[in-house]
């Protein structure tokens, strides 16, 4: 359940990450997960949406190096994640360069200043 | 259904004005020199004009001034902003409304200072995370659109093997015809060498590889096909039109190689009573090199997966066995913002044999294909000359 009950799902969502939870929803009518948060489930059109914690784990499903200077702060990675409840994310994978982000790669969330980014599986921090 | 409305409408005039570079211009004045030029081809005037469609990039109430500024009293107005696809998409709603007798001439234009506007792409990316925010995605800082278009190309890329070079053949092709058409923006020689030693902007997308930023405007003109008959220029018919969007972030794309275009390609070529075989020449809205290698695939020109070996081969570059983007494209002619105004007047000038040295001879039939946003919205045309009816 949402920390603070702080009006519209954007607002609980990012509520919880604040406080270093990754929640998504899972739809009681048609049992399916949903990101990114919705007030009515973009599968079945019920409103029945509940915060759930995903596992945690996922796959690299696509992936981009975005080239930027040096002082605009260099190359980052910018990836879509699939979680293992079978919904996609935009993230990034921390802690390899951008290069070594491959399509396929098995990942972890972590939630760090509200923000939720991946590490590669068994990656030590 | 839609099919009653086969043939029904004709663009009875088209133009463009100031397309590459137009210092000292705005959008609107851009856009009313087109306006002008194409109600003049179709031997109008603008008080024949009773509708408009239009619509900008910045400006979210652009119908009104445009009305303002060309002295117009429309009895219908359309402003559906769906991204670059928008001014392919504007045909069906346009059909509507002259088929049910709402007007009689519709004016169909866009204009964009975008590469000489002082207000440029930093100030209007800062405005969007206020005005159009994106909370699931911006925090990451993708570059885009261009990020959005390198994820589906990676995919891409995973699943069918398609390679950097093929990508880069898409370019090379577009230069190609750009050099036989003196409008195109840039014409000098490009190879596939060339593309994949130009700077990476987000992997596998080179500068190259992403559609230019010029200036320029588009107008075309609308009149239920009887009209058209009698007015001066050689009218080139609607045949089919359909319009798909099913998501708006990459991040919620179904599947990243399966654009729209699946949808709104079958729907337009059904109304048409088409198939890709009977297409003589293709506009697709290139603002990546992805894009058309996932439009020749979505809308039936190849299996899906093997564009990138049919485009390396050489296939729609001038002497190839499908031309397509006949002026170059959004990568070399022009590309000011949205760009799918000018992929429907190539596919008219086609069908009007005015295109010079590109002319792709004897094309009776042609398919303008529009996308907006992220690979989000998805417009398909396809138009033919009069012995197609």
């Amino acid at each position: 359940m949402a920390a603070t009950p702080a009006g519209g799902v954007q607002a609980e969502h990012q509520a919880a990450l604040d406080e270093g939870r990754f929640l998504i929803q899972r739809c009681a009518e048609c049992a399916r997960h949903v990101y990114f948060p919705r007030e009515l489930c973009p599968h079945c059109g019920a409103t029945a949406l509940a915060w759930v914690e995903p596992q945690g784990g996922g796959t690299v499903h696509a992936v981009t190096t975005v080239r930027r200077k040096a002082d605009a702060g260099g190359d980052i990675n910018v990836s879509l994640i699939d979680l293992d409840e079978g919904v996609r994310l935009m993230s990034r994978v921390e802690g390899v360069p951008p290069s070594d982000v491959r399509i396929g790669q098995r990942v972890r969330a972590r939630v760090v200043a509200g923000l939720v980014v991946f590490d590669l599986e068994g990656a030590v921090r | 259904m839609t099919a009653a409305l086969r043939g029904r409408v004709a663009i009875a005039g088209a133009a463009t004005f100031g397309c590459g570079e137009a210092p000292g211009f705005t959008d609107i004045e851009l856009l009313a020199r087109a306006a002008h030029a194409a109600v003049a081809d179709a031997g109008l005037t603008m008080r024949d004009i009773d509708g408009i469609t239009t619509a900008s990039a910045s400006a979210t109430m652009w119908p009104l001034p445009v009305i303002e500024y060309l002295g117009i009293r429309p009895t219908f107005v359309d402003g559906t902003m769906l991204g670059g696809s928008s001014f392919i998409a504007h045909l069906m709603q346009s059909m509507l409304a002259l088929q049910a007798g709402l007007c009689n001439a519709i004016l169909v234009c866009y204009g964009s200072a975008q590469r000489s506007a002082s207000f440029g792409r930093r100030e209007i990316v800062a405005a969007r995370r206020f005005l159009d925010p994106q909370p699931y995605e911006m925090p990451y800082e993708p570059f885009l659109p261009a990020s959005a278009y390198a994820l589906a190309a990676s995919r891409h890329m995973h699943e069918f093997g398609t390679t950097r070079r093929q990508l880069a053949a898409v370019a090379v092709a577009a230069r190609a015809w750009a050099q036989h058409n003196p409008e195109a923006f840039m014409r000098e020689p490009l190879t596939i060498d060339d593309v994949l030693a130009s700077r990476l902007v987000s992997d596998p997308l080179t500068v190259r590889d992403c559609c230019l930023v010029t200036d320029g405007a588009g107008a075309f003109v609308l009149v239920r096909s009887e009209r058209a008959r009698d007015l001066p220029t050689r009218p080139v018919y609607v045949l089919g039109n359909a319009t798909t969007v099913w998501n708006r972030q990459i991040s919620s794309m179904p599947d990243l190689t399966i654009t729209a275009a699946s949808e709104s390609g079958v729907r337009a070529f059904a109304m048409a009573g088409l198939a890709p075989k009977d297409i003589d020449v293709v506009q697709l809205y290139d603002a990546f090199t992805i894009n058309t290698l996932l439009f020749l695939e979505d809308l039936g020109f190849c299996k899906k997966g093997e564009a990138g070996p049919f485009v390396e081969s050489g296939a729609i570059a001038p002497g190839g066995s499908l031309p397509v983007n006949t002026n170059g494209g959004g990568l070399s002619c022009v590309h000011p913002g949205m760009y799918g105004v000018f992929a429907l007047i190539e596919a008219v000038r086609q069908l009007r044999g005015e295109c010079g040295e590109r002319q792709v001879q004897g094309a009776r039939t042609a398919l303008a294909h529009g996308n907006g946003g992220t690979l989000a919205s998805q417009s398909t045309a396809v138009l033919g000359t009069g012995d197609t009816l």
